[in-house]
This record gives C-alpha cells, structure tokens and sequence, in this order.
C-alpha cells in the first residue's frame, strides 16, 4: 500500500556513532563497575543497559523515524513488563 | 489468496470454491480465513466433546461417596484431562479462533485477514500442540495429575508424563500469540474505507483487546512451562525449595498469564454476546463507548490480578491487598456492560429466536459467576473458600456459562450466514432449555457444597454431602441430553436446513449484506462504511 | 520497479503491516525474556551476596568482547536495512555477511565459556554446583537457561539472516521490497537488546 520505499534512509554515518557511542557506554559500564559503589553497582550497570537499549531501540530498530503509534506501543510494552515486576516485588518486597 | 482465483464468478460460495487442492486438502491447506475459521470449529468441537465425556465420568464419580466407576489415581488423570483439554483446546482459541477468523475480516469490510499463510500456520500449529500435549496419554507412565496448572514442585516431582502436555501447552500457546499478531495486524490495517475505530463492531472490539491479551501474556506461560521442561530434564532448580527456588514464583508466573487468559475468554464472549442482543433487540447498542472502553480497561486492569489465585499461598500482606483491590476495580467494567445489554434491552421489541435465548441466559449466568467472583475476591471469604468445591462452580459458571453460553449463542446467530442454510429453531429452542436447566442444576449445588466444605479435586466425600452431589450428577445428565439434541439439529441443519436468505435476523453489521454463504472474496467490491454499525432506529 | 508493481497489483501487500506484525512478535519475545527476569530479579533479591560471588566466576572480559561484537554486528544489520534502499548490493551482502560472521564467533565465544564452565562442574544439576550452595545454584541455573535460550535466538536469527542473503544474492529481495531484510534486521537487535540487559545482570555485578 503506501510508503514502499519512500521510507528514511538513515546514512552509514549514523550508525557509526551510534555504534561508537554503544561501545563507549559498555566499556563505561565495565569501568564503573570495577569501582566498588556498593549497591549502587548495580544500579549504574542497569541504567547503562538503558540507555544503550535505547540507543538500540530509536536508531537500529529505526523507531526515530516510524509514526507515532508503533512508538506509543513500544513504549507501553516496556511500561507493562515494569508494572509487572512492579507488582511481583509488592509480594517479595514485604514478606 | 493467489489472484487467478478473482475471475472466477463472485457467488460461487467459499465452501464451493475450488483451489490448488482438492478433498479435504482443500481445507486443510485452504488460507481462505472462512476456512480456517471451520477447521478450529470441527477441532475445538471434537475436544469439547472429549472434554464433555471426561467431566460426565467426574460426575459420575462423585454421585455417591467412596469409589463408585474409578480410583484415585484415574480421577487425578481425568481431572487433569479435563482442565488441560478445555482450556488450552478448547476455551482459549475459542470464539476467537472459530468467529473471529470467520467473522473479522468481514465485519471490518476486508477480504482477508492480513496474513492468511500465517493464519493457515497458527492451525497447524494448534493440531501440532494438541497431538503433542493429548500424546501424553499413550506413553508409558500414565497421563498428567497435577490439575491443569501444573502447580510446583509437583509437576517436576510427578512420574507421570508431564512433559509431553507441558511442552504441548507452550505449543498451544505459540499458536495463539500468532492468531493475535494476525487480528491486531488486521484491524490497524484493514479496515474499509470510511470504518473508523468507533465505527467498528463490538465483536472485533473485543478481539482486539483479546489479542493484546494473547500477545503479552501468552509469552510469560510459555516461559514459565520451559522452565518446567528445564526442572524436569536438568533439575535447575527454578521451583524446587530443595535447590533454592520458590515454588510460589511458579504461581505468580503461572497467574500472571492464567488470568489474563480467563480474558482471553470471556471478552470475544462479551463481544458475541454484544452483537447479538441488539440484532434481536432491533435497537442500537446502548452506550457504544462505554462499552468499548470497558473492554479496554478489563484487558489492562485485568493483567494485575493474577494474585487473588494466591491468597492463601503465603504472599506479604501488601500483596494480599493490591491484588484485592484490583480485583474489585476489574468487576466495574464487566458491570458496566451487563447493565449497558440490559439498558438496549429496555424497552425494545425482541424477537425471541434461540440465539436470543442464549444470550439471554449468558446474562443470568454471567452475573452469578460475577458475583461469586467477588465473594472469592474479598480476602477474608477467600480463606474459607480456597480450593472448594465454590471456586469450581465460580469457575464453571463463568467459562461454561459465560463462554459456553456466548459460543452457542454465536454458532447459532452466524450458522445461517456460515452455512447458509437454517436449523430448526423450535428443536433449537427445546435444546436450549434441556442446556439451561442442566446447567444450573449441575452448578448451582457445588455453590453450596464449597460453603460447607467440600474440597475440589477429590474423589471421595464425606456422606453429608451425599445430596447435593447426587443433583449435580443429574444436573450433567440433563445437560448432556440438551447438549445432543443441540448438535444434532445443528448438523441436520447444515445439510439439509431450508436456504436461508442473507440477513435473516435483520443485522445491521457487515456480515449481514454478503452472501450466505459468502464468497472465497466475501465482498465484490470493498465497501465504503457510512454509519455506525448498529444504527437500527 | 513497475513491472514489480504490474506483477503484484492484485495481491495483498503491506509493508507497514508486515513491519507492525514483526514488531507484536518481538513484544512476545520481550515478555518471554521478562519472565526470565522476573526470575532473576526475585532470587537476586532472595540471594544477594551468593549472586554476587558467583558471577565472580564468569569472565568479564569475554562478556565485553561479545557485548561488543554483537553491537557491531547489529549496525552492520542496521547498515544494511539502508544499503538494500541505495540500490548497493554488493554492499548490502558485506554487511549481511559480516552480521553472519559476527554471529558465528559469538556463538564460538559462547561454546568456549560454556565448556568452561562445565569443566569446572558448574552445570545445572551437577555435584560441585550443589555443593557452593543455593544461591549459586539459582544463578547458574539461570546462566545457563538465559543465555542458552538467547543463543537459541542468535541460530535463529543465523538462519533467518542466511535466507535473506540468499534472496538478496538472487535479486528477489531488492531496493523495491526490502521489508524482509528489515524485519530480520529488527530481530537481529532485539537479540542485542536482549544481550544488553544479560551483560551486567551476569558478568557486572561480582
């Protein structure tokens, strides 16, 4: 139907930062995480999976440039798996 | 659907039509979504049936204490069967696999849904898990005995075959995230001209929410079940207390899709059930919106409930309280629609014709499972009722009575339209009420029995029970006759009914203006939507 | 490209709704794995010091090396989304072939930290594993499983990028219907999404 090929063609620049950015950002995680922050760590260590699935998700699965449904979509399935967690630890959280 | 098939004359009937294949490869091969809709319709019927015999032999079982046609260990099995036959074969593909793929793109003005391959596939794919899961009963070992939920440490400690209908489970599940995919794909993309989201039917409303449903909870089972298979071939130790593992994680996660799938169920049911009371009601669908939103909100709302299954597993207290609370909050939207086909009802010139019947009763029945939902809902009554014979008559009322009730209702509002031929509606009507009254007298006892006391699962009980217990029995006897007589005037109907023309309950939906039959393309021409779908005054 | 169009007139296509049916199917995918960390976060939470300890044992250096190499191999799959647009074939198989190449060495990676692991007996279900205890058990339990069930996906995704080479070899997957080629691109990162998140749960949190 529509938009065959009218679609974004992202240019190989792009991707080459973002690879490099990725890549800063792991060597970054491995880095904070041989400095001992106690529990904060961890939590550093997710953070950085974050944003670099972030990263992922707008630029190599080409979200940036998709309408704004598959975005809100996405969006949500990420809410939902939190919101699950969410409720789960209400259980383990307090027992 | 390849194009040469488009020259061909626009009222040779779908079930005429010839293809590639011929015989029943015709069918089986067929990615005509008519087709596909009848294939789940002779399987999920065929099931049902098997499933139906296994629930009459429990019933049997229980009409006088002690053992009266079986042991223990086979009552196990059968009330295993049972659950794992009904839900995952039978309730969850459903109204879904059989009126929705038949009746989805047609409501909406399509000729198809929007991957027909991928729908022929999910097919293959159900036939797959069910031989799979059902091939649990011929290998050395004995069937399954865990109940449906294989709840551990039980379903790793068990030497039974849990494998086979574990893995088959994940199989059956994979089938139905693929029927999801294809309905959501189809009605985002679809739709006819002019057929806006608030110009769609009710039913395809409900197979929308259904099929988010589908897509974000079934993947959670299936994970759950291969760490099951993992448990069983290499004692990880995910569920095991003696390695380290909660067993009361296996529930969260087993509930965490076991409940939405009670939603899976019940909304293409709701929807059946919205389409057809305003077509005998010959009046517009009362609060439209509201009934579309309440569908939305149950299939959100209805994914963080999955603890009031647990409540007397040992949860924090915290816990015990959301889950409660959101389990109150879910009952709103199903009310809100009850009272919306009541208020089309309201002050309506009805036809009474047997889908009417059916629908009908779907509302007596629904409330009660509603209600006694609630009473399971409320903490403090839950206690007492936990794992009582109470919960399998909540249960039953809301997926044999409601689901049972809307997927009779449906197969006889659409059969005209499917086979283009009619039933005779007086038979009709006397099987109906034989259904009707076995029902409730099957069901309505183990109300009471839960009260008093008497535990689910077990074969034997104590003599005061004795009563009851014999009604039910007697209950499932009346039903099982009704059941027969339905089926056979259903199947006399469709070889042998008088024509029937395209609407002849006065319809006001898509389906209604194609042929009866319809066509392998079911429109000549896509047609431009002008109206909402239900404006009969 | 207009004879592409004459041919294919009369039978259904739609790019964006194939694009929106690959994109619920990775949702599947997500939450499958969401379960997974479900489980993980609960005996993290339940076993906090044994996790810790236990990840000691992996190597975080063959972790970053394969972190990273599945992140080149997601842009070059990225890359060649846009190569296939520009009409650049031979480009648009280099980069196919170096997502192929990538994903067989982090599979090598994979055999050999694995096979390590089971030389020194932590497998699920054996002896020595029982014997650190518990919360070791959990956790190369679900090493094991987590990382087993991603690298079912990486063959998978091997064999669906296997195809779609041949196709664009063959000139049946060109500039004018490249929606296969994307929607095995969007597999190929969810697989590095995935891996993204198991990195610092297993290898960065010793």
């Amino acid at each position: 139907m529509e938009n065959h090929n009218e679609s974004h063609i992202v240019p190989f620049k792009t991707y080459g930062i973002i690879l490099a950015v990725l890549i800063v950002l792991t060597l970054l995680s491995v880095a904070v995480t041989q400095i001992d922050l106690a529990s904060l760590t961890v939590f550093t260590a997710i953070l950085i999976a974050a944003v670099k699935s972030g990263f992922v998700l707008v630029y190599f699965m080409h979200l940036k440039f998709d309408n704004k449904l598959l975005k809100a979509l996405v969006g949500a399935v990420f809410i939902l798996i939190a919101l699950v967690m969410f409720v789960t630890f209400l259980d383990y959280n307090y027992r | 659907m390849s194009n040469h098939e488009s020259e061909t004359t626009t009222h040779v009937s779908f079930r005429e039509e010839k293809g590639k294949y011929k015989g029943i490869f015709a069918w089986i091969f067929s990615t005509d979504h008519k087709r596909i809709g009848l294939l789940y319709l002779y399987a999920i019927v065929t099931f049902f049936l098997v499933g139906v015999s296994l629930g009459a032999a429990m019933k049997l079982e229980l009409i006088a204490p002690g053992k009266t046609i079986m042991n223990p260990e086979a009552y196990n099995a059968i009330f295993t069967l049972h659950g794992v036959i009904m839900i995952f074969l039978v309730v969850v593909p459903g109204l879904p696999a059989v009126f929705g793929n038949f009746f989805l793109p047609i409501m909406i003005g399509a000729k198809d849904v929007a991957f027909p391959k991928l729908n022929l596939m999910s097919w293959w794919v159900y036939i797959a898990g069910a031989i799979i899961a059902l091939s649990a009963l011929f290998m050395g070992g004995g069937p399954p005995d865990t109940g449906w939920t294989f709840y551990a440490p039980y379903s790793f400690k068990t030497n039974t075959n849990m494998l086979p209908a574990v893995i088959g489970a994940f199989v059956l599940g994979f089938s139905s995230i693929l029927t999801g995919i294809n309905f959501i794909v189809t009605i985002h993309r679809m739709r006819a001209p002019g057929m806006t989201w608030f110009r769609l039917p009710l039913f395809p409303w409900t197979l929308y929410g259904t099929a988010w449903i589908q897509i974000l909870a079934t993947p959670i089972v299936g994970i759950t079940l291969l760490m099951i298979v993992g448990e069983r071939l290499f004692h990880i130790g995910f569920f095991d207390p003696a390695l380290g593992g909660d067993p009361i994680l296996y529930q969260h996660l087993f509930w965490i899709y076991s409940h939405p799938a009670v939603y899976i169920m019940i909304l293409p049911a709701m929807g059946a059930i919205s389409e057809i009371i305003p077509t005998f009601a010959n009046k517009s669908i009362f609060g439209y919106k509201a009934i579309v939103i309440s569908t939305l909100a149950i299939a959100f709302v209805g994914y963080f409930v999955w603890g009031h299954h647990m409540f007397t597993s040992g949860m924090s207290g915290t816990a015990l309280y959301t889950f409660s609370f959101l389990t109150f909050l879910v009952a709103i939207p199903s009310a809100i629609k009850v009272f919306n086909w009541v208020g089309t009802l309201h002050k309506a010139s009805i036809q009474l014709e047997p889908p009417f019947f059916w629908a009908a009763s779907f509302l007596f029945v629904f409330m009660i499972g509603g209600l006694s939902g609630l009473a399971l809902g409320a903490l403090a009554t839950n206690v007492h009722l936990h794992d009582t014979a109470f919960v399998v008559a909540h249960f039953h009322f809301i997926v044999f009575g409601g689901v049972g009730f809307a997927f009779m209702g449906a197969i006889h509002y659409w059969f005209p339209k499917i086979w283009g031929r009619m039933y005779n509606t007086r038979v009709a009507t006397t099987g109906w009420i034989l259904f009707f009254i076995g029902f409730t007298t099957l069901y309505l006892p183990m109300f009471f029995l839960g009260i008093d006391g008497m535990p689910r699962r077990y074969y034997d009980y104590v003599d005061r029970f004795h009563g009851p217990n014999i009604i039910s029995t007697v209950g499932s006897w009346v039903l099982i006759t009704g059941l027969i007589i339905i089926l056979v005037n259903l199947i006399k109907g469709a070889k042998s009914g008088p024509k029937a023309g395209k609407n002849p309950w006065g319809g006001r939906t898509l389906e209604w203006e194609v042929d009866s039959p319809p066509t392998l393309e079911n429109f000549e021409e896509i047609p431009v939507i002008e109206r909402s779908p239900y404006d009969y005054r | 490209m207009s004879q592409t169009i004459a041919l294919s007139h009369d039978i259904h296509r739609d790019d964006e709704g194939s694009k929106i049916g690959m994109w619920l199917f990775i949702f599947t995918e997500l939450l499958l794995f969401a379960g997974l960390f479900i489980v993980y976060g609960v005996y993290r939470y339940l076993n906090p010091v044994a996790f810790h300890l236990a990840a000691e044992e992996l190597s975080v250096t063959v972790g970053t090396v394969n972190t990273i190499i599945l992140l080149v191999s997601s842009a070059c799959m990225a890359m060649a989304s846009s190569a296939i647009r520009m009409r650049k074939k031979g480009m648009t198989m280099l980069m196919l072939a170096t997502t192929l190449f990538i994903a067989f060495m982090f599979m090598v990676n994979k055999y050999f930290e694995w096979e390590g692991k089971f030389h020194h007996g932590l497998f699920p279900g054996s002896e020595d594993l029982l014997k650190l205890g518990q919360g070791d058990t959990l956790f190369y339990g679900l090493y094991f499983f987590m990382t087993g069930l991603h690298a079912l996906h990486i063959i998978v995704g091997i064999v669906l990028i296997t195809i779609v080479s041949v196709k664009v070899n063959n000139n049946k997957l060109t500039a004018e219907n490249p929606v296969l080629l994307d929607n095995a691109g969007l597999y190929w990162h969810l697989v590095d999404l995935i891996w993204i998140f198991l990195f610092p749960l297993f290898y960065l949190i010793a």
